[in-house]
């Protein structure tokens, strides 16, 4: 697998351009608030639309803009874990994590709904609303309903900012269990280095919308 | 003051008629348009915003006379009409029907409008990611977290439509028993030497259906309400 990012994009006086690719395995995406880390993940799940610039993954060009391609995030099979959970409210858990699964439905491959179900702890939850969730469980059900879209590649917008800092720990355990059992290459912004520490594979960080470091993980030293 | 009169029940029935077909045949257009203006970013929108709320600013006598214009038979939408789908409006209560529509379109747009503003934008991102294309979103998430507002035009519309009298009258007159309203029997009956009575018994006909349309509508939300939560 590979994801290849040359994109020039440009917001009020926020500009952000980068050259950038990812392997398989996970890529921590590290920086200051402000360099340009959403905007980045935004561009590859196709919410945001790049005034310039490709995006390639495994060898399908997504974004091409000097050739006026681009396809909509609906046709992406990106999976894409927000910084906020964005579960639908109207819907139960059930609902929610199977949301996307008829969408794609013609797509092979990708994990069960009782496996997600029972990797992810969610058995429990499954017939009530987002509203009565726990931080936490709102998360590992967005990350649930995520991994149902069968997706090439997974994104994850610090997962773990919007729940209380006694609650995280018992959040990573989880998405080590996804990443074991699914090889899904995942980009992963972070601004606490401890999340990812011993997980990442390769880490690039960005720097008021520009890359100042990307390499393997091993590497990368914190000053 | 026993029953309806079976002048009274052909009025009140024409009206629940017309109203009912006004209200159901704007709101798949009305939810289209203020999905448009509430989520479209595209040349032409301002236009557009202007001539969904023309029949609110200018004289409803106005709007029903340019209905009279294109509509009618000899009016160039009203002749094709007539001519391939055998569709009349002119003097008909399908006319009235029409008027009444266009009069409360703009107050159904402005709900539905702010029903859909009030949808978080994020949560139809969140469906794009998960296979959703725009109109999926917009039927799977917005519309169903915009009922409220959708329900709150509906009222609106119906109750708007019930009361038209200016752009009916000036479209379709005042026949009874095809185009004679309760408001435009109101006004008949004032308009008649001794026609106080039959006047102040149609009044109260017209509120009471008012009510009810009212207390329906807000059981109906409610239900909705419970069903969600």
């Amino acid at each position: 697998m590979s994801l290849r990012i040359e994109v020039a994009h440009t917001a009020g006086d926020f500009a952000l351009d980068v050259h950038l690719s990812a392997g398989a395995g996970l890529t921590a995406l590290v920086g200051p608030s402000g360099s340009g880390k959403t905007t980045l993940l935004n561009v590859v799940a196709g919410v945001l639309r790049p005034d310039r610039g490709l995006v390639k993954l495994e060898g399908e060009t997504l974004v091409d803009t000097a050739a006026r391609l681009w396809t909509p995030p609906h046709a992406r099979q990106i999976g894409y874990v927000f910084q906020e959970h964005r579960l639908f409210p109207h819907m139960t858990v059930r609902q929610n994590l199977l949301y996307g699964r008829w969408f794609r439905r013609h797509v092979n491959g990708g994990p069960a709904p009782d496996d997600v179900i029972g990797l992810l702890n969610l058995g429990a939850l499954l017939g009530r609303r987002p509203m009565q969730l726990s931080g936490g469980e709102k998360q590992r059900v967005a990350l649930g309903r995520a991994l149902l879209t069968r997706p090439k590649l997974l994104l994850f917008d610090e997962p773990l900012a919007s729940i209380d800092q006694a609650h995280r720990e018992e959040i990573l355990p989880y998405l080590d269990r996804v990443r074991s059992e699914h090889a899904l290459p995942t980009v992963y912004v972070t601004h606490a280095w401890a999340e990812v520490a011993g997980r990442a594979t390769d880490v690039v960080e960005l720097s008021k919308g520009r890359v100042v470091f990307a390499g393997p993980a091993t590497d990368y030293h914190r000053s | 003051m026993t029953g309806l009169s079976s002048d009274e029940f052909t009025i009140v029935w024409l009206s629940l008629k017309v109203a009912a077909v006004a209200t159901i045949v704007s709101a798949i257009p009305a939810v289209a348009v203020a999905w448009v203006l509430a989520r479209g970013r595209f040349w032409g929108r301002g236009l557009l915003n202007v001539l969904v709320h023309m029949p609110l600013v200018i004289p409803p006598v106005v709007t029903g006379y340019f209905l009279l214009r294109v509509f009618g038979r000899r009016g160039p939408v009203g002749a094709w009409l007539e001519q391939y789908l055998g569709l009349q409006f002119s003097f008909r209560w399908t006319g009235a029907a029409l008027a009444a529509a266009v009069m409360s379109f703009p107050l159904v747009v402005r709900a539905i409008q702010l029903g859909i503003e009030n949808v978080d934008r994020r949560l139809e991102e969140s469906a794009g990611t998960l296979g959703a294309s725009p109109i999926w979103a917009f039927l799977t998430i917005t519309l169903p977290l915009a009922l409220p507002g959708l329900l709150a035009g509906l009222v609106i519309g119906f109750a708007k439509a019930l009361g038209e009298f200016g752009a009916t009258i000036a479209f379709v007159s005042n026949i009874p028993g095809e185009t004679q309203t309760l408001a435009l029997a109101i006004f008949t009956q004032l308009e008649r030497p001794g026609g106080d009575a039959a006047a102040m018994r149609l009044a109260w006909l017209s509120v009471g259906i008012s009510v009810l349309a009212l207390i329906a509508f807000e059981a109906l939300g409610r239900s909705f309400r419970r069903h969600r939560s």
